[in-house]
């Protein structure tokens, strides 16, 4: 099965090594007879809805993201149609705050966002950074843990109704308060986690990979065969385990 | 001269301080005469800096500044006694520890961190300033780009008006700096042969830094360095004040090229390989060159340059040789595997990936490196480090088939296993991170094959420069305390 992806602005929001999170995603997909066929969404490229099937967005720096935020302005219509019907989303930090309804950064500049997520971000004076562990329930009963490292100044605050990610065990999250990290919508997902987040997290990235697929072939998310994945577990675990030493809290 | 007894008093109790933590092998005890000197009283570092007769030079990059400041000082060393923090320590402390063991010495030489160059500045008042590069580095310690960028504008606009600002032209962000100071020296490498076909991953400032839109490279060199201009506004390149052309590489061996300073052109030789060196070296004349050596000293001070602490050593083994080369972000880490495979790729390979405060507590940064060249030369990957596993993954995810890849934890039970796949003869080839490169130095020093850095520091200039680095000791406080 073609998988189709559309990476925004990897010229521009790149700087946690989002590449890594893509390159597991094609790998995954291509250890199980799938092929992932990225293409870069820039500035100036429209999204058009049904030719994607998993948007990726990755982070960046506040000038790098003041730069494209006009831009996906420009491409909320289409971004937004394809979230409705079923396309996979993958937003980490900076692009998870473009993809809130807004983002006023540290030098109180107020960019717009496109509304993907019920959500507003802040800048706020000290930086949140530090490893962070996550517990999550994507499917209800199933409880398993994300392992990551976050660094950002923004305060993101979900709507009440809003679904997060999941539970902070140790780390700051979306606000060093909520105790909550993240946010889901569907299909869709925003995190601050970088790490990058998919390597040390394969069955999260394989999650992603298996709602891609759903919507590529129009059915449910298919059960994906198990990979060897000794060395992922492995770096899950050290992270994790950093995460309960030394995550940040205020 | 006579000085207010307190500091004489907080001079005498620091310095004790450093014999006793090096005579309890404390990682030598580098900073901690500086540590305790700058917790008694800050503003002392000011007064020892002003006690310099020919005042203080300081150097500052993302990459390069511990070899550029290294290179500085081979140059001068004929003509000058140097206070010079020649293996690394470069925060307030580290110049502090410097100064305090630098008693009879005429020019202070310091390479300072990127996040600590406003405070040395304001406190040394140096009569040179050489800024060399700014990539993106432990973004969980120095936060973003910009904002060293817009601080380094800052300590400039603070610099006496008739110190010398010398710059790397290539860095747009650098470049810039000239606006403020129309009289800066600015070098720059002009060899459109050794220019890369398109901007590298990790490239980072590629946007203007006046309006935005993407710079034109007619010649990209290391990451964003090169020559650019702003196809909008027309921001670009400034003029060359200092040039290397005619660049030749030769594999891991050597670099050579034509060096054009205002007094002349001459060949230099570089005993270190790589374009990345080209960079220091040009650095390092600029600098020299503004604080009063010749072209000849220049040239013969770069020509006798071998290696700074830990950047790039060779080290016998009994039969085998280590090459060690630090890795520490994107930018430094692609030069590092680019040079490796000019001299023809390495067969098995250590890598050490560690996550202390030094490293960098966000591993991400592997994830940024361009590693891919080296894999089809590769038999062996020796994964080691606190997060080995992480750097396995890299190689795994890039490609190499993963019977190919050992992940070791411990430091020295990897080198052992790297030594054991090595022929003998032949060159393994290490690529630490700097608290993993602190203790692998550490574990061949125990056993005989290389002195302990404290004591290779003290070699060459024993009464001026016998400062070690430890950033693996840095205080947390001091470095919380610089990146807010």
């Amino acid at each position: 099965m073609k998988v189709r992806v559309g990476h925004l602005y990897p010229d521009y929001l790149n700087i946690y090594a989002d590449r890594g999170n893509i390159a597991v995603l094609v790998r995954r997909a291509e250890w199980r007879g799938h092929e992932l066929e990225v293409r870069a969404l820039s500035v100036g490229d429209g999204v058009r809805s049904g030719e994607h099937d998993l948007l990726y967005v990755g982070g960046g720096q506040d000038r790098e993201q003041a730069l494209v935020a006009l831009d996906l302005a420009a491409k909320a219509d289409g971004i937004i149609a394809a979230v409705d019907s079923g396309v996979a989303v993958l937003a980490v930090c900076g692009g998870y705050q473009l993809l809130g309804r807004s983002y006023r950064n540290v030098d109180g500049m107020e960019l717009p966002g496109i509304g993907v997520f019920p959500l507003e971000t802040v800048a706020g004076e000290r930086r949140m950074i530090g490893d962070v562990l996550l517990e999550c329930e994507l499917e209800p009963g199933v409880r398993r843990t994300l392992a990551g490292f976050e660094n950002h100044a923004g305060r993101t605050r979900l709507d009440v109704s809003a679904e997060p990610l999941g539970r902070v065990v140790a780390g700051f999250g979306n606000d060093g308060e909520s105790g909550y990290e993240g946010c889901r919508v569907g299909r869709a997902i925003g995190t601050y986690l970088h790490g990058p987040l998919l390597p040390r997290n394969p069955w999260f990235a394989d999650w992603i990979l298996a709602q891609a697929l759903a919507h590529a072939t129009g059915g449910e998310p298919p059960a994906l065969a198990p990979l060897p994945d000794e060395l992922e577990a492995e770096a899950h675990s050290v992270s994790a385990k950093r995460a309960e030493t030394r995550g940040g809290r205020f | 001269m006579r000085f207010p007894v307190p500091l004489a008093a907080e001079i005498l109790a620091a310095r004790s301080a450093g014999r006793l933590s090096r005579l309890a092998r404390a990682g030598g005890g580098t900073t901690v005469p500086g540590k305790l000197l700058w917790k008694l009283d800050p503003d002392a570092v000011d007064r020892l800096a002003a006690r310099l007769p020919l005042g203080s030079a300081l150097v500052s990059a993302t990459n390069g500044k511990t070899t550029t400041a290294a290179m500085a000082a081979e140059i001068l060393r004929p003509r000058l006694r140097l206070a010079h923090n020649r293996s690394g320590a470069n925060l307030v402390s580290g110049v502090a520890s410097t100064l305090l063991e630098a008693r009879r010495a005429e020019l202070g030489l310091f390479e300072v961190d990127e996040a600590a160059l406003p405070e040395v500045a304001a406190r040394v008042r140096p009569r040179a300033v050489c800024l060399g590069n700014l990539f993106r580095d432990q973004l969980d310690r120095y936060g973003e780009l910009e904002h060293v960028a817009q601080r380094w504008r800052g300590a400039v606009q603070e610099l006496d008006p008739a110190a010398t600002l010398v710059v790397n032209g290539d860095d747009p962000q650098i470049g810039d700096l000239v606006r403020d100071r129309p009289d800066a020296f600015v070098f720059g490498v002009d060899d459109p042969r050794h220019a890369r076909p398109s901007l590298q991953h990790a490239a980072d400032s590629k946007y203007c830094v006046r309006c935005g839109t993407p710079y034109e490279y007619a010649a990209p060199y290391v990451g964003h360095l090169g020559d650019y201009r702003c196809p909008r506004c027309g921001h670009g390149r400034p003029p060359l004040s200092a040039r290397a052309l005619d660049i030749r590489v030769r594999g891991l061996e050597s670099v050579s090229f034509r060096l054009e300073l205002p007094e002349g052109l001459r060949d230099v030789q570089l005993r270190l390989p790589g374009l990345y060196n080209v960079y220091n070296a040009l650095a390092a004349a600029s600098l020299a060159r503004a604080l009063g050596a010749t072209l000849d000293e220049i040239v013969e001070g770069l020509e006798r340059f071998s290696a700074a602490f830990g950047r790039f050593e060779r080290i016998a083994v009994g039969e085998r040789r280590l090459l060690m080369l630090l890795i520490k972000n994107p930018a430094g880490a692609n030069e590092v595997v680019r040079t490796i495979v000019d001299g023809g790729a390495a067969r098995p390979a250590v890598i050490a990936l560690n996550d202390g405060i030094a490293d960098g507590r966000d591993v991400s940064w592997i994830w940024d490196v361009d590693f891919e060249p080296l894999i089809p030369g590769l038999q062996t990957l020796v994964a080691t480090g606190d997060r080995a596993a992480e750097l396995a993954l890299r190689f795994k995810y890039a490609g190499l088939d993963p019977a190919a890849i050992e992940v070791v934890p411990g430091l020295e039970r990897a080198l052992d296993r790297g030594l054991q796949l090595t022929e003998p003869g032949a060159e393994l080839v290490v690529l630490p991170t700097y608290t993993a490169m602190l203790a692998l130095r550490q574990i061949v020093a125990e056993r005989g094959f290389v002195r302990p850095y404290w004591e290779s520091s003290a070699e060459s200039a024993p009464h001026f420069s016998r400062v070690g680095s430890d950033r693996s000791l840095r205080s947390g406080d001091e470095v919380e305390r610089l990146h807010k």
